[in-house]
């Protein structure tokens, strides 16, 4: 046959292309079990970081929690998850760690389901929210964790699909999270206002002006971390109400029955 | 055998000596034969397609290509490693794959077919990765992908894989991909060492607590890291000085004015 014609090129080109969709379609499969796992274990270890637990203690010794040790001790310290409506009423058909946020976020809001993690530390109750938003070129996301008021920011973790390395993607540097800790996300009069990340911060130290110092050359991506955090957060913000009433109602029969 | 007899009527004419001749005749056979059963398998001339890339014909310092991603990636050793890794196995195989076809390949579309392969391997190692080495395949994430645009691997196809037998463009894949992981290597071990003071995560150094009185090591002397290091230009100047130690090693390396 001649090789220069053209139905032998498009014989050629069509078995090609048909060797390769296959070779790759099955790699695809094989490989997707370890990779699901992957990814579902990076999940657990990225909830606990934001309480904190970024090592773990092993036979006495301190030791980094790695991602293959997640799963046992996310099953150790995650005490509750939950998924939300936006009234704040518990969702029992839904389970909340196989909730999709990218589905999710693209639903009215009042149709969405909000998964909130309530992690257990020494006797310490953390709540972990899931955030998603957008950056400058695509995707972020991350998790924030709240002390016991629901208040302060115990910590968080970001990452991102495609910020640009060395500007965007600096909100996965621990420097970049590590400015969030013991931040408040409401303001003085009791407001809710998230953290905002600000260009040009003046506030030094300072964790009552609800805003952390933003990343040069990353303003967009600094505004998708704000604006996901405010976005994300207002929304448990019904539950937590409920659950502020519980704890003063535990906290007067605990005064109570020690009268 | 008629290449050989046509190598020896081009010879004559030129007035070389016998030996050169011989030497001259011996090249062009390496470049024009496509057989390789007469040769042992790791004869000197299939050697030389592994060790040749590592010295004297590197793709980073000698043919300056795939500079793109030496700047990208060198800040720690461990993502160098696997980048280094899996640029070997997708231009061994790709380089494999190419000279198998090259038969068949409708030289109209032989561009084409090159990089079919080349993204499919690539789309495989990435897949690979993400199973088996989740953490580094984030952090290589967009690199990974680029193996594609990276200029050796589609050079060695055109230039080599296209015009020689499976097991020379096997070894010759493997060779250009090793000289330019060599070079990452060699990179990554100095912008790890001199930027933060670890190799592969481990700290060399010895400990640098923020007080002086609590670290070890050098740092307890006061030695401090040098932050410029992990920035992409310092990855620029340290390829440079290894061009520099290469050339006054080799002068013949050195182009004329």
């Amino acid at each position: 046959m001649n090789k220069n014609s053209n139905a032998y090129t498009f014989i050629f080109a069509i078995a090609m292309v048909l060797v390769v969709a296959i070779t790759l379609a099955f790699t695809a499969q094989a490989l997707q079990p370890i990779q699901r796992k992957n990814v579902k274990q990076e999940k657990m270890q990225r909830i606990l970081f934001t309480t904190g637990l970024d090592s773990v203690e092993v036979d006495g010794k301190k030791t980094r929690l790695s991602r293959a040790m997640a799963q046992k001790y996310f099953k150790k310290y995650v005490t509750k998850q939950v998924a939300l409506d936006n009234q704040g009423n518990e969702l029992d058909d839904v389970n909340a760690f196989k909730v999709d946020l990218a589905k999710e976020i693209n639903k009215d809001v009042d149709k969405q389901a909000y998964p909130l993690y309530v992690v257990e530390v020494e006797g310490e109750e953390f709540y972990v929210i899931p955030l998603r938003g957008s950056g400058l070129w695509d995707a972020i996301w991350g998790y924030v964790a709240l002390k016991g008021d629901l208040n302060t920011v115990k910590g968080a973790v970001f990452d991102h699909k495609g910020e640009t390395a060395g500007l965007g993607a600096e909100i996965t540097k621990t420097y970049f999270q590590k400015s969030f800790e013991n931040e408040k996300i409401m303001d003085k009069n009791g407001n809710f206002v998230g953290v905002t990340v600000e260009k040009g911060y003046q506030g030094g130290t300072d964790k009552d002006d609800n805003a952390v110092n933003a990343i040069s050359g990353a303003t967009v991506t600094g505004d998708g971390v704000s604006d996901m955090i405010e976005e994300r957060i207002k929304h448990y913000l019904p539950y937590f109400k409920t659950q502020t009433n519980v704890k003063t109602e535990k906290a007067e029969k605990q005064v109570a029955s020690g009268k | 055998m008629k290449n050989e007899n046509h190598t020896d009527q081009s010879l004559k004419n030129q007035g070389l000596t016998e030996e050169e001749k011989a030497q001259k005749k011996k090249e062009m056979i390496f470049f024009v034969s496509d057989s390789e059963e007469k040769e042992s398998f790791l004869s000197k001339q299939n050697m030389k397609l592994l060790s040749d890339p590592l010295n004297n014909d590197n793709p980073i310092t000698v043919q300056v290509l795939g500079i793109c991603s030496a700047l990208a990636i060198t800040a720690q050793l461990e993502p160098a490693v696997v980048m280094a890794l899996a640029v070997i196995a997708v231009m061994a195989f790709s380089n494999m794959i190419v000279s198998l076809l090259r038969n068949y390949i409708p030289s109209r579309i032989r561009i084409i077919v090159q990089l079919v392969v080349v993204a499919s391997l690539v789309a495989m190692v990435d897949q690979i990765l993400k199973a088996y080495a989740y953490d580094v395949s984030k952090q290589l994430s967009i690199f990974i992908g680029l193996i594609i645009t990276n200029c050796i691997v589609m050079g060695r196809l055109e230039a080599f894989a296209l015009g020689n037998g499976v097991y020379k463009s096997f070894l010759d894949g493997i060779g250009n991909a090793a000289g330019y992981g060599l070079i990452l290597v060699i990179v990554a071990f100095f912008r790890e060492l001199l930027g933060s003071g670890t190799l592969f995560g481990f700290e060399v150094l010895g400990h640098q607590a923020p007080d002086i009185a609590d670290s070890t090591g050098l740092y307890a002397i006061g030695y401090e890291n040098n932050g410029l290091m992990l920035l992409a230009p310092m990855a620029l100047i340290i390829v440079g000085v290894l061009i520099w130690i290469q050339r006054s090693k080799n002068r013949q390396l050195i182009e004329e004015a």
